[in-house]
């Protein structure tokens, strides 16, 4: 599904180096975890995945089901399948959340050939996920995002993320800000969106998430580089010890 | 030579070529018009009130020649909305092109037509509000349309008027120099809905005289013409009794000069007075809103809301104060102009004022200049919306607190549509 290679990434204004020859590959189907340091470009790594500007490439690659990610727009990626929950989603005044959504659905379905979806069919789908999600429908009539609470945001995330059906899910800290009871629920929607042909890569601090997102891998990022990759249990480890051990131990 | 010699040099020359009827009851606001005019002259670069907008163009004795503008098929703004028509062609009015006029509680006359009449409740209004709104600042281009205009419209509104009543400026000469002066009286309690639209002409110099009396409400929205070299000074000026209500909304995209003054007076209690424009300029656009708002009697509330969004050069100006009058206590003002520059080639020039003199006031203005915010249309693009289309989004909701002034909703939403398609056209 994805794979990274050798990725080296440095601010475009800057001679700042953040990602220093980042590999990783997810398999379809399955879920990994990256933990890792406040600082050491786990961020950044979404935001390259997904095509921001101020960044530059210097070395490396990032493929998507074969695809070369690199080369395209950001809109392009996400109609090749890529998606990204943001760590801080984004406030746009004036901008109606309905008509964001769907200009999104609509957007996605046309650079893949496919037919638009009626009004009337997409507030009967839009209006069912909101509910799972907890999503008022006042808070969809709303401009995106302005006046949400943190943990609104995030519910926002996963209801856009379910509404494109992407293949590729990178969820930057989706569980910061989110009470016990939000967390269930944003869990609750990743897993359903969970199937052979889905992949999720979740960035989190906290191994509580990946108590109700189970992960198949975990990954270590430090200073740019994923420093040690395992099982459920490096999570737990990281919990327990934080990170000193584990970057001793590289060292 | 002094400034004074070279503006009444100018001045000469801009008016030789221009007819002056002396006849009927015009013939007296416009030779005083006349004299006024001689006195102030035109303005010059170095006023105050021209700094930022080159009246060169507006001054000179003939036209700059203006390509016609051809629309294909593109549907024109307000063409889905049930109106009465007037059709004017080069400024001359066009009643083969025109609907039928006669609209319960609503009288229309042509200007030309009725100036020889003996007496017309208009004359006391022509020329009577343009010249109380040269103070404090001189608005010669105004005083040069009462002494000189050659056709125009006198809307008297008794009661309420069921449809709009719609003024079509049509462009057929790349030459044509078009003055025209409109007087529209409303009653107390009368309501109107005037839409206007077109390129007009080359060069198009209009007046708008607006009384309007106590309860009585009137909603103004324009689509200023598209061709893209036609010249513009607009002048509205409106007085506004108790309790009564005035809106304006001006669209404008491209032009290569549109100078748009609005001068307005609350005289009456409680009165209500919005002024709103979205400008969208590619290129060789400059568009100057001059707005001067007077509260003159206690309790009134007034909006201006002004956003242009400018790229490829386009220069936006905004001029606007609000003065409040000793009397004015419990005023409400609120004043917002805004620019999204597209690029760094475009700018915009803001002259925000507050004058007043009442201690229960509640004011408050605020003028911004930005770029489109790139965070914002990256989270759309991120989600699959191509650049363009987040660029139109975004461009749209910056716009949108100055369409929101629409009270109709079918008209507001023909705006946006207008709006939208312009987005389309001007996308790179
Ligand atoms: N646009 C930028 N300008 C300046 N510095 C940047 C920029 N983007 C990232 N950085 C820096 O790069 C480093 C990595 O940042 P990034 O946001 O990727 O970290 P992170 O691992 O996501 O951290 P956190 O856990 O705090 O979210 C940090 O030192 C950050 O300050
Ligand atoms: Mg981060």
């Amino acid at each position: 599904m994805l794979e990274i290679n050798n990725l080296h990434v440095k601010l475009e204004e800057e001679d700042k180096v953040i990602l220093r020859g980042v590999d990783l590959k997810i398999k379809a189907g399955e879920v990994h975890a990256i933990m890792g340091p406040n600082g050491s470009g786990k961020s950044t790594l979404s935001y390259v995945l997904s095509g921001r500007d101020g960044y530059e490439v210097t070395d490396g690659s990032a493929t998507l089901d074969g695809e070369e990610l690199l080369e395209m727009e950001p809109e392009e990626r996400a109609a090749a399948g890529l998606f990204l929950a943001f760590q801080y989603p984004v406030e746009i005044p004036g901008v109606g959340n309905m008509t964001f959504l769907r200009t999104a659905v609509n957007a996605q379905r046309k650079a893949r050939g496919e037919e638009e979806l009626s009004a009337g069919d997409f507030l009967k789908v839009v209006r069912e996920k909101a509910k799972t999600l907890k999503i008022d429908a006042e808070m969809l009539k709303r401009p995106v995002n302005v006046g949400f609470s943190g943990g609104e945001k995030k519910r926002n995330e996963i209801l856009q993320m379910a509404m494109l059906e992407p293949k590729m899910c990178v969820l930057d800290e989706t569980d910061s800000g989110l009470d016990v009871d939000a967390m269930k629920l944003v869990a609750e929607g990743v897993n359903a969106l969970r199937d052979a042909g889905r992949s999720f890569l979740v960035i989190t601090h906290y191994q509580r998430l990946l108590d109700h997102i189970k992960p198949d891998v975990v990954h270590i990022m430090s200073a740019g580089r994923i420093i040690k990759t395992g099982g459920p249990e490096l999570a737990l480890e990281v919990e327990n010890n934080g990170y000193a051990d584990i970057l001793a131990e590289v060292k | 030579m002094s400034v004074a010699q070279v503006k009444q040099d100018a001045l000469a020359a801009r008016i030789a070529d221009l007819s002056f009827a002396e006849k009927g009851w015009l013939a007296a606001p416009r030779r005083a018009a006349l004299d006024r005019l001689s006195a102030v002259g035109l303005p010059g670069k170095r006023d105050e009130y021209w700094r930022y907008t080159d009246p060169a163009a507006l001054n000179a004795p003939a036209a700059a020649p203006a390509a016609l503008f051809d629309p294909g098929d593109e549907p024109q703004v307000f063409d889905q909305i049930d109106r009465v028509k007037l059709v004017f062609v080069d400024g001359v009015f066009d009643a083969a092109a025109s609907d039928d006029p006669r609209l319960s509680g609503v009288e229309i006359e042509r200007l030309t037509e009725v100036a020889t009449r003996d007496s017309h409740w208009a004359s006391g209004l022509y020329g009577a509000l343009e010249a109380r709104g040269q103070n404090p600042v001189s608005r010669p281009q105004a005083i040069l349309n009462t002494a000189f205009a050659t056709d125009g419209v006198l809307i008297r509104v008794t009661g309420q008027a069921k449809k709009p009543v719609s003024l079509i400026y049509k462009q057929g000469s790349t030459t044509s120099d078009v003055i025209l002066h409109h007087c529209i009286q409303l009653e107390a309690g009368a309501e109107l809905t005037l839409l206007e639209n077109g390129a007009a002409a080359a060069r198009l110099n209009t007046v708008m005289e607006v009384e309007v009396d106590d309860g009585a409400r009137f909603h103004h929205i324009r689509g200023q013409g598209r061709a893209h070299e036609r010249q513009a000074v607009t002048h509205i000026f409106a007085r506004l009794g108790k309790e009564s209500s005035f809106k304006s909304f001006t669209l404008s995209a491209n032009g290569r000069l549109t100078r748009n003054e609005c001068v307005i007076e609350m005289t009456g209690e409680n009165a209500v007075a919005h002024v709103a424009g979205a400008a969208v300029g590619d290129g060789d656009f400059h568009h100057d809103d001059t707005v001067f708002l007077t509260h003159g009697a206690p309790g009134c509330e007034s909006r201006q809301v002004f956003k242009k969004v400018l790229k490829n050069g386009a220069t936006g100006v905004f001029q606007g104060k609000i003065l409040v009058k000793q009397v004015a206590q419990k005023t409400d003002g609120y004043q917002i102009s805004q620019s999204l520059l597209l690029d760094d080639d475009s700018q915009f020039l803001a002259k925000p004022e507050l004058e007043i003199y009442a201690d229960d006031v509640k004011c408050s203005h605020g003028s911004t200049s930005g770029a489109i915010d790139e965070t914002a249309l990256f989270y759309l693009q991120s989600r699959g919306v191509p650049k363009s289309i987040a660029q139109s989004l975004l461009v749209l909701a910056f716009l949108a607190e100055a369409i929101s002034e629409i009270e109709d909703a079918e008209i507001a939403e023909d705006i946006r549509t207008r709006l939208e398609s312009w987005l389309e056209r001007h996308e790179r």
